[in-house]
């Protein structure tokens, strides 16, 4: 649905996006990961059609951004990142004349208005005036007006930001009762975010492309090796962790035993394995073999936050070079 | 054309909407109402006097009263015209429903062309305003409809081609008071520099006194519609929405 290739946007002084290259297929959710500054903004832009690239190509729907950019609008949903209202237009207006600029007239735009009312949950607020309404309600109309004309491809710009927490779950819920009908973009930095509502991630940093995959495939990984919690408790009261975790570094596979938490009664344990080497059984085995108890047992799932950390932060050699002789 | 319809019709719900056109079109009618009561006031005077002296001086409501009236309303339109124009893109860029513009299928010229329209019809209202003025005029005086007609379309003319003006400024920042004062500036200038011609004859006096707007209306004043000044208008009209666009594509290159 959207091809992006080598991707590119140079302005005055700074390279905003460098040689971006990705694919969404249909009826995706694409999580669009980078801390601020990081060109998100600037390559959903130049998607809509607002930034021509300054080289690299990207086509939506099989049209090009530059060449054929009227049909690529056409069918193009596009939340800024301030909803663009007009504080002046009544909110049922304001909907009929965005509809009216994306194509629809007459009875399918009427039917329209209505059903993105509802589907946003603003049909309460149609007759009011758009500089009156909440930032909620702000950000559900500027929702209402990307789907009026029931695109193939949402493009939305940090959708969840400045909301309360409340309206921040209603909306991931309504993106992701979009996501059948619509390719969907959303770009963001708050992590959770993703993991809740995309199905795959592309995260860019300084305008580079650090890593594109499924949200479980990136964070299986992440790590170059499996790991295991494991929760150990005694039969009969105390458990000793120093003798739970010998016996468990000799188990073979297993790379590096830590105690992760101790209380009277039980131990925590994380894991490490050689990857590809399957260690679960054993473990379990050693445990109960020595006569504790096995609480627990289940692979550890790093979170995005740590994977976006380690991706985003690990400066290359000739970078730290660079930076170090800026500071001399 | 269906999109510069609905572009132009925004527009002028946004002028509607706020106090903006009220306010416009009350000043403009007190100022002309002004206008109008003066030149009246100096028409009788001036019947009272020649009655006195006896001697029959043909007398004209075109000439006298119609005619004055049309250049004083041209002049007073400088000042209008930057208030119209200076939020058509500059209120967009600031509030960011610019980027719903640029990113709806929907050509640049056809918005430039609506908003422009937009401002085109409201300064129209403030015309027709003046009509309740004429109204009187024509109930007890006899003037000649002709050149007065031919006066509107020459003010409509010089508007055009101010307000396609004023909307190139409007693109050029996103503070609406400096796209006003700048219009505001450019349009005086535009005036004033037909003043060279008082003093000088040289061919540079003469090109600057052609670019001025004010000496462009001076036949349209007199209701001769003559194709010269008709054609300069039309050509700044052209010019500044031409720019217009220019500016929006390098909007989009910039930004």
């Amino acid at each position: 649905m959207i091809s992006v290739r080598e991707l590119t946007k140079k302005y005055a002084r700074t390279t905003a996006v460098d040689q971006i290259s990705f694919d969404v297929t249909k009826g995706q959710i694409v999580g669009f990961l980078g801390p601020n500054g990081a060109g998100k903004t600037t390559t959903m832009r130049m998607l809509t059609c607002f930034l021509p690239p300054s080289s690299g190509t990207a086509t939506v729907a099989g049209f090009d951004v530059l060449e054929q950019s009227l049909e690529v609008r056409k069918r193009i949903g596009y939340l800024p990142e301030t909803p663009p209202l007009y504080p002046e237009m009544a909110t049922a207006d304001y909907l009929k004349f965005v509809g009216k600029l994306k194509g629809l007239s007459g009875a399918e735009l009427a039917k329209r208005v209505d059903y993105v009312c509802q589907r946003c949950a603003i049909s309460d607020v149609t007759k009011k005036l758009l500089g009156r309404l909440s930032k909620g309600y702000r950000q559900r109309v500027g929702l209402a007006q990307a789907i009026i004309h029931n695109p193939d491809v949402l493009i939305l710009d940090e959708p969840t930001a400045g909301l309360d927490p409340k309206q921040i779950n209603e909306t991931r819920e309504l993106i992701r009762g979009l996501a059948g009908d619509h390719t969907i973009i959303l770009s963001t930095h708050i992590l959770p975010e993703v993991e809740q509502t995309c199905e795959q991630v592309i995260i860019i940093n300084k305008g580079k492309l650090v890593a594109t995959d499924s949200v479980r495939n990136l964070q299986a990984r992440a790590r170059g090796a499996e790991s295991v919690v494991v929760e150990v408790a005694g039969r009969h009261g105390s458990v000793e962790p120093a003798a739970v975790e010998e016996k468990l570094a000799r188990v073979s596979g297993v790379s590096r035993v830590s105690c992760k938490q101790q209380v009277d009664s039980h131990a925590v344990f994380e894991v490490e394995s050689e990857k590809g080497r399957l260690v679960r059984g054993d473990l379990a085995r050693a445990v109960v073999e020595s006569g504790w108890d096995l609480n627990e047992l289940r692979p550890a799932a790093m979170s995005l936050e740590e994977i976006f950390l380690q991706l985003t932060q690990a400066e290359t050699p000739a970078e730290k070079a660079a930076s170090q002789g800026a500071q001399s | 054309m269906r999109n510069v319809w609905t572009i132009c019709r925004k527009e002028l719900g946004s002028y509607f909407v706020s106090p903006v056109a009220y306010i416009l079109l009350m000043m403009f009618g007190l100022i002309f109402g002004f206008f109008f009561w003066n030149e009246l006031g100096y028409f009788v005077m001036y019947g009272l006097q020649s009655q006195m002296r006896g001697s029959m001086m043909p007398m004209n409501v075109n000439e006298q009263v119609i005619r004055p009236l049309l250049q004083n309303v041209s002049v007073v339109g400088l000042f209008f015209i930057p208030l119209i124009t200076m939020r058509l893109f500059a209120e967009e860029k600031r509030t960011g429903t610019i980027e719903l513009l640029a990113t709806s299928p929907v050509r640049d010229q056809e918005v430039i062309i609506g908003k422009w329209l937009a401002a085109m019809a409201l300064y129209s209202c403030l015309l027709l305003f003046t009509a309740v003025n004429f109204a009187f005029l024509f109930k007890y005086g006899n003037p000649d409809w002709k050149p007065l007609a031919i006066g509107y379309l020459g003010l409509l003319l010089q508007a055009g081609a101010l307000l396609a003006i004023g909307t190139f400024i409007s693109t050029l920042t996103k503070n609406q008071i400096i796209a006003g004062a700048v219009t505001f500036g450019v349009c005086l200038l535009l005036w004033v520099l037909g003043w060279v011609s008082g003093y000088e004859s040289a061919t540079w006096a003469q090109v600057l006194s052609y670019i001025s707007v004010i000496t462009h209306f001076e036949s349209f004043g007199r209701g001769v519609l003559d194709s010269k000044d008709a054609v300069y208008y039309a050509t700044v009209i052209f010019l500044g929405l031409f720019f217009t666009a220019r500016s929006m594509e390098s909007l989009r290159w910039r930004s």
